[in-house]
């Protein structure tokens, strides 16, 4: 039992672990090519991020928005799908719940207007999800092909109603919402002052809890884990696949759309053009270093968001897309070591059999 | 039955042989595929090598066209020791292999396929021209007819085929191995080949057809070679032998387990028994599983399943014996609802389940041992524990959420009283030997109230010692007045089990004994079709 458990945890950690190491070997070639110190650039990226209030309330906020497309990623993956269109189901959500914002009337308290505004998040997302969920259901559309395409559709769709519509003049944002807003870490503690980071993180941390929960300890979670580890054997134990199929496409979607409450409710109280910023397509690197299970989503968001939030304190003396060539190089190192792909290589090398 | 003249066999006599495989070895870990197997074709013959499914068939004749090399034993092709010798060397000693998945570019033309490799070339461009050309000689010297101009994919499978041959001939094939080559035509499409392929032999081609239909093999072959578990166990003459010998030379081994045991166990175990009847009177129907006029469509729009009538009773063991391909699968897929049926019914115990799905048929009384456990049976990366749920999630469950203490509980149980080793409920599937998790799969289907168990190829590729616990399992079941369906390819398993034997022959009973009056040479006759009569 526990030499069982720490083979499991060992498989869980050792792709990650290793991958930052080669991540870490990689950061010292390209620093030093820049005629810099590896120890003083990290450290200045550690400083930058962990070391003051403000750059750690930055890694909070992003940390946030990864979490809810991690999570979408994962499950979706779970499921047997790749959701590529987490981009335009958190753009989804973040318009909805501005627009829920900007319905709603300025009197109704907090605890009303933000689960309304919430909800209204995971339709958008959950809308942009379950279009692809129908189609691989209904006419074997692949969702890769549909979920990429979505994302061009709805990002230009939002584009043009909130260009012709519902823009502030001289801006491609809304007009701030009337209710809903979320509050702000810095209301609590005075060091966040500036950070965006905002309570929505605790929204992020049940929404991982609700996603294990789901995964692991309902019988619909083990029949989307089924359905995504072998079809024909769940279609034997009485599982309806494409049911299946379009569910997890749409929660996944309204997972990711949730995420749009941390920068239209939490943050700037407004939806504008292109907040979601690639937020969505990272979420995919986050499922896979994470390995799909949502205490590791949180571990790759934190760990992502804190690269991204060090480009910018080390932009001084290294080019911040250095930490974009490390995100590269971990998720290639992650995807070449999880055990999956490496299964996949030892088939593919063993000869069939008679 | 139609045979062709023995001519060039006699010929061949004098001559060396055009392949001689002996003593081949060929081990995959702990599996050996091939022992000691030998293999003699004579030039100008069309020769059998029949054999089930794993028998080594496959794994002969990869080593025989350079995809693998054996532990032990020689390869000589046409009196040259070439044993070893690599796909290449064997192409260009004109080895050609007609793989049972096409092995063809569906967007390129048919010229094109066939010239892949080895494609004419002027001023240092491919001359598609030439290639038509050559391929439509080649078509009209052979007779095989051929449309060079076509796109692969917009051709029937009988003309893929077709153009898989050209492909070999093109490259200069004097011994043609064609794996299974009818599993995928049509009737019509089976007589075209067999004309094409005599007219190969009657040009001085050899021809090695892998094949487990004993039609075929009587039709078509000069020479049969019957392998079983990897051993070559009988090299026959058409001319010479039956049907009858071949089946038994292919599925015969001693037969451990004697039939009618059910009886020596004290088991009323005809339906006509008194008891039985009693029974289903008194549960208010009259059959626990009944299928009615049920057609079912396979692939390539043909007749499946083609009107079957049946009902098993309660306390009976129903098997179906037949060659594998004759619609066995279908109709277990379409009773356990995977499979929708063109038409017909299916009543468990007396409910109509024709229109539910796979969980109503659960709920209504309905346990299924699948065929493939790899891929239906089990969820190979899930715990033990996990797949003694898989079709049984809603019971262990209350208001969705899973019960982990009931969970545990069922599985501590399961394992115990099945034996599953190592009796580990948190190991997942994958880690178990075969036969362990097939008692995994007959644990959790047998495990639990039931009414009808359709159990399909219980016991293969598990053990001895697993088979003889399975078989135990299903007299339990009867002696539990529950009805099985067991289909099996081993004939031995149907004769020492069930109660009354229908044989399945091209989507039809062929015929339904009691199992006192069948024994392998009559059940033989109407698995390959040589006998019929309107049965149920």
């Amino acid at each position: 039992m526990t030499s069982r458990f720490r083979e499991q945890l060992e498989e869980a950690l050792f792709p990650p672990v290793v991958a930052l190491f080669v991540a870490l070997i990689c950061g010292d070639i390209l620093i030093m090519s820049y005629g810099q110190s590896p120890a003083h650039v990290y450290g200045l990226l550690l400083e930058g991020t962990w070391g003051n209030a403000y750059g750690f309330g930055q890694v909070i906020y992003k940390t946030t928005t990864l979490t809810f497309t991690g999570l979408a990623v994962s499950l979706g993956i779970r499921a047997g799908l790749f959701n590529v269109g987490a981009e335009s189901q958190l753009a989804a959500g973040g318009f909805l719940a501005a627009i829920a914002g900007l319905l709603l009337s300025p009197v109704i308290p907090g605890v009303i207007a933000i689960p309304l505004c919430m909800l209204a998040a995971a339709l958008g997302g959950g809308i942009v999800g379950g279009i692809p969920g129908f189609l691989r259901v209904k006419f074997g559309a692949h969702e890769v092909i549909v979920t990429i395409m979505l994302n061009f559709v709805i990002l230009a769709l939002l584009n043009w109603i909130v260009a012709t519509r519902l823009h502030v003049p001289e801006t491609l944002h809304t007009p701030e919402i009337h209710a809903g807003s979320i509050p702000r870490l810095d209301e609590f503690i005075s060091a966040f002052h500036g950070s965006a980071a905002n309570l929505t993180i605790i929204v992020a941390i049940l929404a991982a809890v609700a996603v294990w929960f789901f995964l692991f300890r309902t019988r619909y979670g083990y029949e989307l884990r089924a359905v995504g580890l072998q079809p024909d054997a769940a279609e034997y134990g009485g599982v309806n696949v494409g049911r299946v199929w379009f569910g997890a496409l749409t929660l996944s979607g309204a997972i990711a759309g949730l995420g749009g409450i941390n920068y239209v409710l939490g943050y700037k109280h407004y939806y504008e053009d292109g907040f979601a910023g690639g937020s969505g397509f990272l979420g995919i690197a986050v499922a896979l270093v994470g390995r799909n299970h949502p205490l590791g989503v949180i571990l790759a968001a934190l760990f992502f968001a804190t690269l991204s939030q060090g480009g910018l304190a080390i932009h001084a003396v290294v080019p911040k897309q250095m930490v974009e060539v490390l995100q590269g190089v971990v998720i290639l190192a992650v995807a070449m070591s999880v055990p999956e792909v490496r299964r996949a290589l030892q088939q593919a090398r063993k000869p069939a059999r008679a | 039955m139609t045979r062709s003249p023995g001519g060039p066999a006699e010929q061949a006599e004098r001559t060396k042989p055009a392949i001689r495989m002996a003593g081949i070895d060929k081990f995959f870990g702990p599996v050996r595929a091939n022992r000691a197997a030998t293999l003699e074709v004579m030039p100008g013959e069309i020769h059998a090598l029949v054999g089930e499914n794993g028998a080594g068939k496959s794994t002969l004749m990869r080593i025989l066209g350079g995809l693998m090399k054996p532990n032990a034993g020689t390869l000589e092709v046409n009196g040259r020791d070439v044993t070893g010798w690599s796909t290449n060397d064997a192409i260009a000693a004109g080895i050609g292999v007609v793989h049972q998945h096409f092995m063809l570019v569906p967007t390129l033309t048919v010229a094109e396929n066939i010239v892949l490799g080895d494609e004419p070339v002027k001023n240092g461009m491919f001359d598609y021209a030439r290639a038509v050309g050559e391929v439509e000689a080649l078509s009209r010297e052979t007779g095989l007819a051929v449309s060079a101009d076509r796109k692969v994919s917009e051709l029937s499978v009988g003309e893929a085929q077709r153009v898989e041959i050209v492909k070999t001939l093109f490259r200069g094939a004097k011994i043609l191995v064609l794996d299974e080559p009818t599993a995928v035509l049509s009737p019509p499409e089976v007589k075209e080949l067999w004309a094409v392929l005599r007219r190969l032999r009657d040009a001085g081609g050899t021809i090695v057809l892998i094949t487990h239909r004993l039609d075929e093999v009587m039709d078509l072959s000069d020479t049969i070679t019957v392998m079983r578990a990897g051993e070559t166990i009988a090299r026959l003459q058409t001319s010479t032998t039956s049907p009858a010998e071949i089946a038994r030379a292919m599925v015969g081994r001693e037969v451990s387990l004697m039939s009618r045991q059910g009886e020596a166990l004290g088991v009323a175990s005809h339906p006509e028994a008194p008891t039985t009847a009693e029974a289903h009177a008194t549960a208010g129907y009259s059959a626990a599983l009944e299928v009615k006029d049920l057609v079912v469509i396979g692939p390539r729009e043909t007749r499946a399943i083609d009107g079957i009538t049946f009902a098993v009773q309660p306390g009976e063991i129903f098997g179906i014996a037949g060659v594998e391909g004759n619609g066995q699968t279908e109709l277990i897929e379409a009773i356990a609802g995977l499979r929708k049926p063109e038409s017909g019914q299916i009543r468990i115990a007396g409910h109509d389940v024709t229109a539910s799905d796979v969980a109503g048929r659960r709920t209504a009384g309905l346990s299924h041992i699948p065929e493939d456990r790899h891929r239906r049976g089990l969820i190979l990366d899930y715990s033990i524990a996990d797949n003694l749920l898989l079709g049984l999630q809603d019971k262990f469950a209350s208001k969705g959420r899973l019960d982990s203490d009931r969970i545990e509980q069922n599985s501590k149980a399961q394992i115990e009283s099945f034996d599953i080793r190592p009796p580990a409920a948190e190991l997942p599937a994958r880690a178990l030997s075969g036969g362990n998790q097939q008692k995994v799969v007959i644990a959790r289907e047998m495990g639990h109230d039931f009414t009808v168990l359709l159990a399909s190829q219980p016991t293969r590729g598990v053990d001895v010692g697993a088979i003889e616990f399975i078989h135990e399992r299903l007299r339990q079941a009867r002696a539990e007045n529950k009805a099985v369906l067991l289909v099996s390819a081993e004939l031995n398993e149907v004769l020492a089990l069930a109660d009354r034997v229908a044989v399945m022959y091209r989507g039809r009973f062929a015929t339904v004994i009691p199992a006192a009056q069948a024994s392998e040479e009559v059940l033989g006759e109407y698995m390959i079709g040589t006998r019929t009569e309107s049965a149920a």
